[in-house]
C-alpha cells in the first residue's frame, strides 16, 4: 500500500508563535513549475497589527540586550540554519527553480550573510559612531542607536538570501523587525520562522508574515507605532513604493526606498557581499555633550 | 425602574427580614436563603461566556462601544506608591482622555484611596462630569476592625467622594458567617450617605461562581448599589464568566424587586476587544437599561489608553500608537 504524503499547512510567525492567520485564510503555495508544495496563511492586515504589537513589546529588551550577547543570539541562528541547510536547499530549489548545486550555493550565501551580520553587532557602532570636534571643553560624541520596530517588504525573487540580506541589517542594531514575506516564495521563510523559534532570538524581535504584502502593507506604512519601512519587497509587486513613503510621512519614519531603475522599483542582485548602508538605514543617532575635567 | 435608596441599615435589616420571610434575622436564615439559590453551571458558565466573546462589532457599532467603555472607566490608581501629582495626572487624564480629540467622553469617575479624595476633587473641580470613587474599608485586604471601617468611608464621603468601594470580608463570608457581612455592607451604606456604595466581593478568593451568586445576593440585600468583582489586587480579577454570574444576579434581583443594581469588573480588563466583550455580555444578560455609566463601569487604568488608540484608528484611518496617547506610566509623575 502506497503512503499518503502529509500536506503541509504553516503558520505565520508573530511573538514567537506560530498563529494562524486572524483572517482564518490560507492559500497554495506551487514551485516554479506549478506544482502543490504546501499551503500557507494568509496574512491579514490584523495580523500585521498584532505582530507590531508584539515587535514593539520585544524592542526594548533586544536593543538593551549587550551587543555582544546579540552577536551570540543572532550566530546561533546561522548554526541553526546550516543544520537544516539540507531543507533550505531542498525548498529553495523549489521556490525558485534552481539547480541543486545553484540552490545549496545560495542557501550557503545566506548563512554566510547572517553570520557576516551577527558579526557587526559589537562594531558598527565604533565605524558609524564618532567624537566630533566642538569649540569648546567638551566631548561631544556620536552614537548610534536602534530606531525602534521596522516594518519590511522581503524581496519577492530572492525568498531566503533575499530575506536574510534585508532581516538580518534590521535586528542586528537592536530593531524588532515585522516582515512580510514573498507571496509567491514563502517556504524558504517559514523554515527560517522555525529556526528563528529554535534559537535564542527573543519572541517578537522577528515576525514574519505570509501572504500577499499588497494586504498589509498599506497599513503597516500608515502604522503609527512603526519606526521605518524597509520597501526592498516592493518590486514585483503591484504596490507603488512611492505611495508606501508618502503614507510613512505620517509619523517621520525612516524609509528605505528599493533599488530602483528610474521609477520603477527592481531587486537587487544580493550575492555580493554587501555594505553597511542597510544597517545604517535604520539607525538613530544620539549625541553626547559631556564636560572636559582635568 | 429606579432603585429605592435604603436610608439605614436598620430598613435593611428589617428588609431581609420581609423578603426572607423571617421574624428575626440570623445567620442560618441568611445562610439557608443563599444556599437555596440555584447553583450555577461552571461548564455552561464559561461556554456561555466564550460564545459571547466571539460576537463581531465592527464600525459604528464599534465606535459607540469605544465611547460607551470610555465613558464607563473608573480610572484607577490604587498604589502604596500614589502621590498627589500622580493622582492630579490621572484627573488631569480623565479631564482629557484624548488631548488630539476633544470629542472623546470622559470616564465615569476616578477611583483613588480616601485620602486623595481632596487632591482628586481640587483637580476634577465639581462640575466635570467626573465622579470621585474612594476606596474604603481596609482596601484591599479587608482586615480592620468596624469602627476603622466606618471611620475611613466617612472620611471619604466627607471629603467629597461620590462613590465608596468597599471590600467585603471574605474570611468571614467563606467561614459561612454570611450575617457578618450583612451587617458590615449594612453599616457601612449608613455611612456613605448620599455617596453610592459600589461592594467588592474579591471573586478571585471567593473559589466558586456559586459563592460569586450568593456574594451577588448577599450584597444586594445587604443595600449595595454597585457590586465590583475585585479589588485588582488578586489574580484572578475580573473575568468574563464571573461577571456574566453577577449580571444575571442583577437581572434577576431587579425582576424580584424593581430595584436596580450596578456591576463594575475590575482589574484585568486591558484592551478594548475584551471591553466590548463585557459590552456584548452586559447587553445580552442583563440587558439594554445596564448599558450606561449609571449601571455598568469598568476598573481600569491602562484599558483607556488601548480605547483612545482604537478610536483614533477608527477616527484617522490608520493604527496609532503608544506616542500618540499620554504615558500614565508612573515614572512620569
Amino acid at each position: 500500500m502506497s503512503r499518503v504524503e502529509v500536506k503541509k499547512t504553516y503558520k505565520l510567525y508573530i511573538g514567537g508563535a506560530f498563529p494562524r492567520s486572524e483572517s482564518g485564510r490560507s492559500y497554495e503555495v506551487s514551485d516554479t513549475k506549478g506544482r502543490f508544495l504546501a499551503n500557507a496563511a494568509k496574512g491579514s492586515r490584523k495580523d500585521g497589527r498584532d505582530a507590531v504589537v508584539a515587535a514593539r513589546k520585544a524592542q526594548p529588551g533586544w536593543a538593551g540586550a549587550t551587543a555582544y550577547n546579540r552577536g551570540q543570539v543572532l550566530y546561533r541562528v546561522a548554526e541553526i540554519m546550516e543544520s537544516r541547510k539540507s531543507q533550505f536547499v531542498e525548498e529553495v530549489r523549489a521556490a525558485e527553480g534552481l539547480t541543486p548545486a545553484r540552490a545549496g550555493a545560495v542557501v550557503d550565501a545566506a548563512i554566510d550573510r547572517w553570520v557576516w551580520y551577527a558579526g557587526w553587532t559589537d562594531k558598527y557602532a565604533q565605524v558609524l559612531g564618532s567624537i566630533n570636534p566642538v569649540a569648546g571643553p567638551y566631548f561631544n560624541i556620536s552614537g548610534p542607536e536602534a530606531t525602534g520596530v521596522v516594518a519590511a517588504l522581503a524581496p519577492q525573487r530572492s525568498s531566503l538570501l533575499g530575506l536574510v540580506s534585508v532581516v538580518a541589517p534590521i535586528v542586528v542594531s537592536g530593531n524588532s523587525a515585522v516582515v512580510l514575506t514573498s507571496r509567491d516564495r514563502p517556504i524558504p521563510a517559514i523554515t527560517l520562522a522555525e529556526a528563528l523559534a529554535t534559537s535564542d532570538v527573543p519572541g517578537g524581535v522577528i515576525n514574519l508574515i505570509t501572504g500577499d504584502p499588497a494586504e498589509a502593507a498599506p497599513w503597516l506604512a500608515s502604522h503609527r507605532d512603526v519606526n521605518a519601512l524597509d520597501l526592498t519587497g516592493v518590486a514585483g509587486t503591484d504596490l507603488d513604493w512611492a505611495q508606501l513613503e508618502a503614507a510613512a510621512a505620517g509619523n517621520l519614519k525612516r524609509v528605505r526606498r528599493p533599488a530602483l531603475d528610474g521609477l520603477t522599483a527592481i531587486e537587487e542582485d544580493w550575492l555580493p557581499t554587501p555594505d553597511l548602508s542597510r544597517l545604517e538605514s535604520f539607525l538613530e543617532t544620539k549625541t553626547v555633550w559631556h564636560p572636559k575635567g582635568r | 425602574m429606579s432603585s429605592a435608596p435604603i436610608d439605614t441599615a436598620v430598613d435593611a435589616t428589617a428588609r431581609a427580614r420581609d423578603f426572607l420571610g423571617v421574624t428575626r434575622l440570623t445567620n442560618s436564615a441568611l445562610r439557608g436563603w443563599l444556599h437555596g439559590l440555584p447553583g450555577v453551571d461552571h461548564v455552561g458558565c464559561d461556554a456561555r461566556a466564550g460564545d459571547l466573546g466571539t460576537r463581531s462589532i465592527k464600525n459604528d457599532a464599534k465606535l459607540w462601544a469605544i465611547d460607551l467603555a470610555i465613558s464607563m472607566i473608573d480610572l484607577t490608581t490604587l498604589e502604596g506608591s500614589d502621590t498627589a501629582g500622580k493622582v492630579r495626572g490621572l484627573c488631569a487624564k480623565a479631564l482629557t482622555p484624548d488631548a488630539s480629540d476633544l470629542s472623546t467622553p470622559r470616564p465615569a469617575a476616578v477611583c483613588v484611596y480616601g485620602d486623595m479624595v481632596p487632591v482628586a476633587r481640587e483637580a476634577l473641580g465639581t462640575d466635570s462630569g467626573v465622579g470621585i470613587a474612594a476606596v474604603a474599608t481596609a482596601f484591599p485586604s479587608g482586615r480592620a476592625s468596624m469602627a476603622v471601617k466606618l471611620a475611613d468611608t466617612r472620611e471619604a464621603v466627607a471629603a467629597s467622594a461620590n462613590e465608596i468601594d468597599m471590600v467585603i470580608d471574605r474570611g468571614a463570608f467563606l467561614a459561612g458567617d454570611y450575617l457578618t457581612v450583612f451587617h458590615q455592607i449594612a453599616d457601612v451604606k449608613q455611612a456613605c450617605g448620599p455617596a453610592r456604595l459600589k461592594v467588592i466581593m474579591e471573586t478571585g478568593e471567593l473559589v466558586t461562581y456559586d459563592n460569586v451568586r450568593r456574594a451577588s445576593w448577599l450584597s444586594m440585600l445587604a443595600g449595595g448599589d454597585f457590586i465590583k468583582t475585585s479589588t485588582g489586587k488578586v489574580a484572578p480579577a475580573a473575568t468574563l464568566p464571573v461577571t456574566i454570574v453577577m449580571l444575571e444576579a442583577v437581572r434577576d434581583w431587579f425582576a424580584l424587586t424593581g430595584e436596580m443594581v450596578g456591576v463594575k469588573p475590575a482589574g484585568g480588563i486591558r484592551t478594548s476587544k475584551e471591553a466590548i466583550k463585557f459590552l456584548v455580555a452586559v447587553n445580552e444578560v442583563a440587558g439594554e437599561e445596564w448599558l450606561d455609566n449609571k449601571w455598568f463601569r469598568f476598573g481600569a487604568s491602562s484599558l483607556l489608553n488601548d480605547l483612545v488608540l482604537q478610536r483614533q484608528r477608527m477616527k484617522l484611518g490608520f493604527y496609532s500608537g503608544a506616542d500618540y496617547v499620554t504615558d500614565d506610566a508612573p515614572s512620569l509623575y
